[in-house]
């Protein structure tokens, strides 16, 4: 169960991987993730499913090796499986016929945002494609935007690609622009989702943004993952993990994601690449403690 | 140790408190054959045992007591699992003194007989001394049950069904079973190796496990009734209630259900070798008179934390938590705060609790539970510091399989809606326990397991089960 099946490093340390997981595959929809535990004293944390082939049995990942757990997913190997895998979790997104809706994506942000992207143009909308990352090395998924959108922007902060700029200022320019917007979905960093809010409040563009809160069951068990939307407390992955852009208190959602950063420092600290405090031995379907034979 | 012979019943050896709160370790050390037998001989034999009616599985209690005396250790074992396949976790958990316990005779003049840790002892030993032998199975059915959920009442209902010849699967969301028993109740009241072998005892009775099994989300009750003949919903209350207060969703406020999952179940207690963190800080505010929340004053005594303070509305007396929970959480340092309603929760800069803000309460007239309840004294407040906060007010009801499958009722506040043989309104579905009573007991949830499982046998065979509960009416 859950073998990684394909692998492959699609900019620096940001991956992109194949799982076997045919219940997942057969039912997800666009929106939803997974919640993963890659070894057993390892942490649950949450990935969205940004395709599936139902016929495969197969779901796609995305990752950015940011932290300790992506960083050892990122050192499995094709044929491994992943210890735990569970899902489709959250609600799905609510597809509807919006008419011109901007998408846009930073950094890993961009691969949650293909599968909703591709939904919104199945049900009939007009896709444009914003896709923003630090340099052209970082810039990921410019195909498949391609494929799905009508039309995509690119943006790099250096402007090694496309427009120098982030994805906000490339989204102001069209409003300045005057060009129609019906509908903006923002998925990446805290600050940017809450820089597009701000950006499309006053011109009440309907936004809708995916929040990433710390979570542990993903099901609605813990309240881990609440975060407040018009006032009110809700449970990211059960109520979530979309909300209305407008609503959401930003402010808090970006405190909350730095409730653990000082444990999670020393937690990489103790994770060196390919030497784990642990041991070989208790290391297991995980080969970071095993001879140096990939990139990291 | 500080267990000494005493007029009533045995007393229990017991961890000292300056021990217990630097391990996870179990706290009651259990009886030794001598303590048991002596024990055991006190029981009077009554030839209509009230104890048994007070249980809810009714075990039968003066049979194996009476094998316990005659040191059939192993015997004993196996007439407790007639009735109740778990009694290594009942043994530890059940409230006997308003159960069984209650009841006995004994108690009228003196100590009622310790049947909890006589349970106990017989269940360790059997476990202990390698004894543990599924009964044999009669010959499959050909019938198939879907159980959802591996709390105590998913357990109790998958024992019977496979005892009886039926093809059970557990579906369990978590990387782990035991529901509660995993992730809510702490290893030093109920040891992992405890848990553990009950498991593998279902496993040995043919019960199939599926974990990380979302049903709602990974399949339906409708998918799995395409599988299955019957589906038995034992999800549990684990969705956590909060106070609704200002300042709960700062930084350093947990549910309790979040703070124990992360000790019980990812072992945070042991960060960073593993790599699930939790806070702990220097004063820890636990909301809450519940066994949960005496469980999660004394994992953060465990922790670390110096000043762990239980903040309860009512006082001491009206206290839902077990009295032996409540004395085990005074010896390990744990401060009773009572009559002070929490308004509201203060923090710093960086979005961190600081401090926690109560209204002073005094107790009015009893409410429809019978106790107490309490009512504030206008303008008394007072406020505390707090780093940690741990909320244990209680749970709802579960809501990802009433949601996804619409033609089962609900009655109140989304509890599962069930007739008195435990079937719901929708054709082969059946429920029990916390997702149809709202929070309650680990017995009452294996005795509604037990209930549904009969219901179901005669719904896929339309024949009484060989042994099922009434036999022992
Ligand atoms: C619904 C959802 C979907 C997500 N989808 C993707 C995705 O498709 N691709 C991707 O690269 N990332 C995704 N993330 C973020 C991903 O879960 C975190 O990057 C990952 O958990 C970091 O863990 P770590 O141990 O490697 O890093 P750490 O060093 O532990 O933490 C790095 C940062 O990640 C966040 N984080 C840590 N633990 C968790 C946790 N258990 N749950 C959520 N966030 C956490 C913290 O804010 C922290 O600052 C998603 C998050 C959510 C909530
Ligand atoms: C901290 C704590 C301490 C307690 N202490 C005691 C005590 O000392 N004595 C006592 O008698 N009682 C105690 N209780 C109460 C007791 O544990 C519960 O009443 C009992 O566990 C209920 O059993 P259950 O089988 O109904 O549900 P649960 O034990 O809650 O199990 C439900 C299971 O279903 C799973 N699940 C939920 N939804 C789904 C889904 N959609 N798909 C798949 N799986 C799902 C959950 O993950 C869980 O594993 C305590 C409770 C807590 C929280
Ligand atoms: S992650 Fe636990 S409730 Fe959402």
């Amino acid at each position: 169960m859950n073998e990684i099946v394909d692998r492959e490093e699609i900019a620096p340390d940001t991956w992109r991987y194949v799982v076997r997981a045919p219940e997942i595959a057969r039912r997800r929809e666009a929106g939803q993730f997974v919640v993963l535990r890659v070894y057993d004293r390892g942490e649950r944390f949450p990935l969205t499913v940004v395709d599936s082939d139902p016929d495969e049995g197969t779901i796609e990942l995305i990752f950015q090796a940011v932290g300790t757990s992506t960083r050892m997913l990122a050192q499995m190997h094709e044929g491994d499986q992943i210890l735990d895998l569970v899902g489709p979790l959250g609600r799905p997104t609510h597809i509807d016929k919006f008419g011109r809706c901007v998408v846009m994506g930073g950094g890993y942000g961009m691969a949650p945002v293909i599968p909703i992207a591709r939904a919104l143009k199945a049900a009939g909308n007009e896709i444009v494609g914003i896709n923003g990352a630090r340099s052209a090395d970082q810039v990921i998924l410019t195909e498949r935007m391609e494929e799905i959108c009508d039309r995509v922007e690119i943006c790099t902060d250096d402007g090694s690609a496309g427009h120098k700029g982030f994805v906000t200022d490339v989204l102001q320019q069209m409003i300045e622009d005057g060009e129609q917007i019906d509908f903006v979905l923002a998925i990446g960093p805290t600050p940017m989702m809450r820089a597009v809010a701000e950006l499309t409040r006053p011109h009440a563009i309907k936004t809708v943004v995916s929040l990433n809160p710390i979570m542990v069951d993903g099901t609605g068990m813990c309240g881990g993952c609440r975060v407040e939307v018009a006032g009110e407390t809700k449970f990211a992955c059960i109520e979530g993990p979309e909300f209305d852009a407008h609503e959401v208190d930003f402010d808090m959602l970006m405190k909350r994601q730095q409730m653990y950063s000082d444990m999670e420092g020393e937690a990489r600290r103790m994770f060196k690449p390919h030497s784990t405090p642990l041991g070989k031995e208790e290391h297991p379907g995980c080969h970071c403690c095993e001879e140096d034979d990939n990139e990291r | 140790m500080s267990g000494k012979k005493s007029e009533g019943k045995q007393s229990m050896p017991e961890l000292a408190p300056e021990e217990r709160i630097h391990s996870f370790d179990e706290v009651p050390l259990g009886y030794t054959p001598e303590m048991a037998v002596a024990e055991a001989k006190r029981c009077l034999q009554c030839k209509r045992p009230l104890c048994v009616e007070g249980c809810p599985v009714f075990v039968q209690i003066p049979e194996f007591i009476q094998l316990i005396a005659e040191r059939k250790f192993t015997e004993a074992a196996r007439m407790i699992k007639q009735t109740n396949a778990f009694p290594a976790i009942c043994g530890r958990v059940c409230p006997q003194e308003t159960q069984c316990e209650i009841k006995c005779v004994l108690g009228k003049r003196g100590e009622p007989i310790a049947i909890g840790r006589l349970e106990r002892f017989a269940a360790d030993w059997e476990l202990q001394h390698n004894e543990v032998e599924p009964p044999e199975r009669p010959e499959a059915t050909g019938h198939s049950v879907a159980v959802v959920g591996s709390g105590p009442g998913g357990m109790a209902a998958a024992a019977d069904l496979a005892m009886w010849g039926h093809d059970v699967t557990i579906y369990e969301l978590f990387h782990a079973a035991g529901g509660v028993l995993r992730y809510g109740i702490p290893r030093f009241r109920l040891p992992r190796e405890i848990l553990d072998a009950e498991l593998d005892y279902l496993t040995k009775l043919g019960v199939m496990l599926r974990t990380n099994f979302v049903v709602g989300q990974t399949a339906t009750i409708d998918d799995l009734l395409e599988e299955h003949d019957a589906v038995f919903v034992a999800t549990g209350a684990g969705l956590p209630r909060f106070l609704e207060i200002p300042g709960e969703n700062m930084l350093g406020v947990y549910s309790a259900n979040e703070f124990l999952t992360r000790v019980n179940l990812m072992r945070a207690d042991r960060f960073p070798d593993y790599h699930t963190p939790v806070h702990c800080g220097a004063n820890v505010i636990v909301i809450g008179g519940g066994n949960v929340a005496m469980d999660a004053a004394r994992t953060a005594r465990r922790l670390g934390s110096e000043n762990v303070t239980v903040l309860y509305r009512r006082t001491r007396k009206e206290m839902p938590a077990r009295e032996e929970e409540i004395e085990h959480a005074e010896q390990e340092g744990v401060q009773m705060h009572f009559l002070a309603s929490p308004i509201e929760i203060e923090g710093d800069e960086e979005g961190w609790a600081r401090s926690i803000t109560c209204q002073q309460m005094e107790l009015g007239e009893p409410d429809e539970s019978g106790r107490r309840s309490p009512v504030p004294i206008e303008g008394e407040t007072f406020t505390i510091e707090a780093d940690t906060v741990i909320v244990a007010i209680g749970s709802h009801a579960h809501p990802l399989v009433p949601e996804t499958t619409p033609d089962l009722e609900v009655s109140h506040r989304g509890y599962v809606a069930i007739d008195d043989t435990g079937a719901t309104s929708k054709d082969g579905v059946f429920a029990g326990g916390d997702i149809v009573t709202g929070a309650a007991t680990v017995i009452e949830a294996m005795g509604a397991g037990r209930r549904a499982a009969e219901s179901i046998h005669r719904y896929l065979t339309d024949e009484d089960p060989p042994n099922g509960m009434s036999r022992s009416d």
